[in-house]
């Protein structure tokens, strides 16, 4: 029993310890309070059933467009970041002066922080101000300067495109991983059998880079999902409430006190959340056996 | 054939340059911004200062009270990270080692929290209860309770790499579980613990929702916090919030100086294996 004497359990007790009480009772209490009118207004907290749920998906207070938006959000950004990801990384993966260099910039943006990012880009993208807009006027084109934060038509795609100048190089980070472990062999074998460049690329690059596209799109779902600082400090959800995602309206209801509803939105993103971890998990473990 | 690949290297060139154009133009606004006095910062151009004001550093310090807050991020990520670590090492090491029904089970248990997301509303009512809510504790607490699952999965996953044989060579000689950890598991673990350092680190520094729902008073705010309530009271004055953006910043660009490579590596881990 080497094993008992060498590996005690003890040594999981305060990993485990701190993730139970700071992470896993308050996902198990959210869900409880959630059936709750638990508030700011009243020191009582009653069992109100589903009520919390009806309000968010039948009342008049727009929570389903949080919702709709959270889906919008993460499947736009994504397949945005996505797609330019995986360019950049096959056009860094060949031998190019300074790619090293290149690199490097496509990747810092991605450390760091949402909140450094959003407030760099309410400057650029200033209405009378921003780079942005002055560039457009000084060459002439003024006619395509805009209200990129506040104009309802423009503000998606502000958000999108903030969102992939700092997070495509991560995408691209983890494609080059993959690349890297295609063996040359496999094109050589490939162009001697006569495959041209488009061929080559679904022959070999795109089954061997399926792990590095499954890391991305696992983090990519669970980011999007979980969206809330480049929102709330790019738009604070407006023009309006348009962009108002599910996280930046749980922190609207939490900021009023309604904190029973709070608790209801947050626990639809986790069920949602832990079905996908639940389908993520059988997928892997099923690969895993079959390796 | 070598003329079309001496073209598509020269416009991948060309498109590469353009690209890290556009990273770079808008640091260098907030940059050469951050140093101009008041009334040519506000109009944001890509210029340089004709006068270099540094003195803008020392009144966005002083008005935003960043030096407390710089000394408060430096406590969550110094001390969380170094809490991190020493909770999740010994886990991850005796999850991978150990076989039996409670390791098969915290495993997954502990890898689930990647994914899931935190409820904040009910955080709090925890929080309260055990009195951690608006203290340096209580945020170092959290913020180590936060990495947990992403640190222990990232270390479990180089455990592996280490032979057993090392742990019953250290057995044979005598070593007690404690022992055999600290000076023989710890000191091959140190790439892998580089690494998981060097992004908690980054992720405290950076995180700003966390401290937004549970940090009521001002003196105990991280930078993020710190510059964002600066961002309201101070919207007008655009050179102040240049130099503040620039001083947030900077903490992180030495870190990715310095540890690119070890930030990379663990950022991309598990895309290799699959």
């Amino acid at each position: 029993m080497i094993e008992k004497r060498l590996y005690p359990l003890w040594f999981l007790w305060p990993a485990v310890a701190l993730y139970a009480v700071l992470f896993v009772v308050p996902s198990l209490l959210g869900i409880l309070f959630s059936f709750t009118d638990w508030s700011r207004f009243s020191p009582d907290i009653h069992f109100v059933g589903l009520d919390n749920f009806v309000e968010i998906f039948t009342s008049t207070g727009n929570y389903t467009s949080y919702l709709g938006n959270t889906l919008l959000f993460t499947v736009v950004s994504n397949v945005l970041k996505l797609i330019l990801g995986l360019l950049l990384a096959l056009a860094l993966n060949r031998p190019l002066r300074g790619r090293g260099i290149y690199r490097a910039f496509l990747f810092f943006p991605s450390i760091l922080s949402f909140l450094v990012v959003g407030l760099i880009f309410r400057a650029i993208l200033h209405p009378s101000h921003g780079l942005v807009n002055t560039f457009l006027t000084s060459i002439g084109l003024d006619f395509l300067a805009g209200s990129w934060l506040a104009d309802p038509n423009l503000v998606w795609g502000s958000i999108f495109t903030v969102d992939a100048w700092k997070g495509v190089g991560y995408v691209m980070v983890v494609y080059l991983a993959g690349l890297q472990t295609i063996p040359q062999d496999y094109y050589d074998a490939a162009a001697i059998d006569g495959a041209g460049p488009w061929n080559r690329f679904w022959a070999v690059t795109f089954p061997m880079l399926i792990p590095a596209i499954t890391v991305n799109v696992v983090f990519g779902l669970t980011y999007g999902l979980r969206v809330f600082d480049i929102v709330y400090v790019l738009t604070n959800g407006g023009p309006g409430r348009m962009t108002e995602v599910l996280n930046t309206s749980v922190f609207n209801e939490f900021a009023l006190g309604n904190y029973g509803l709070g608790t209801a939105l947050s626990s639809i993103l986790f069920f949602v959340l832990a079905v996908l971890a639940y389908f993520i998990l059988r997928a892997m473990g099923r690969r895993k056996v079959e390796a | 054939m070598i003329k079309s690949r001496f073209w598509s290297t020269a416009a991948t060139q060309v498109l590469m340059v353009a690209l890290c154009v556009i990273i770079s133009v808008p640091f260098l606004v907030v940059f050469f911004n951050s140093l101009k006095a008041k009334g040519p910062a506000s109009l944001m151009e890509l210029s340089l200062p004709s006068v270099f004001q540094w003195d803008n550093y020392a009144v966005a310090i002083e008005r935003g009270r960043l030096f407390t807050s710089f000394l408060n991020s430096m406590i969550y990520a110094v001390v969380g990270t170094l809490g991190t670590i020493l909770v999740t090492a010994p886990a991850a090491f005796v999850l991978s080692r150990r076989a039996g029904k409670t390791t098969a089970f915290f495993y997954p248990f502990i890898a689930l929290g990647i994914m899931l997301p935190t409820n904040f509303v009910a955080l709090i009512s925890v929080m309260q209860f055990l009195h951690l809510m608006n203290s340096h504790f209580g945020m170092v607490v959290l913020f180590i309770a936060a990495n947990v699952s992403f640190s222990t999965f990232i270390i479990y996953g180089f455990v592996g790499s280490i032979p057993r044989a090392m742990d019953e060579s250290a057995a044979i000689d005598g070593a007690k579980p404690m022992r055999l950890f600290f000076t023989v598991i710890l000191p091959l673990l140190q790439p892998v613990i580089a690494t998981v350092s060097l992004l908690t680190f980054i992720g405290i520094w950076n995180d700003f929702m966390t401290p937004l729902y549970v940090l009521n008073s001002s003196a105990a705010w991280p930078l993020t916090l710190s510059i964002y309530s600066f961002f309201g009271r101070y919207s007008q004055d655009w050179h102040l919030v240049f130099a503040d953006v620039v001083l947030t910043v900077l903490p992180v660009f030495v870190v990715f100086l310095v540890g690119q490579k070890a930030i990379v590596s663990g950022m991309v881990s598990g895309a290799v294996k699959g």
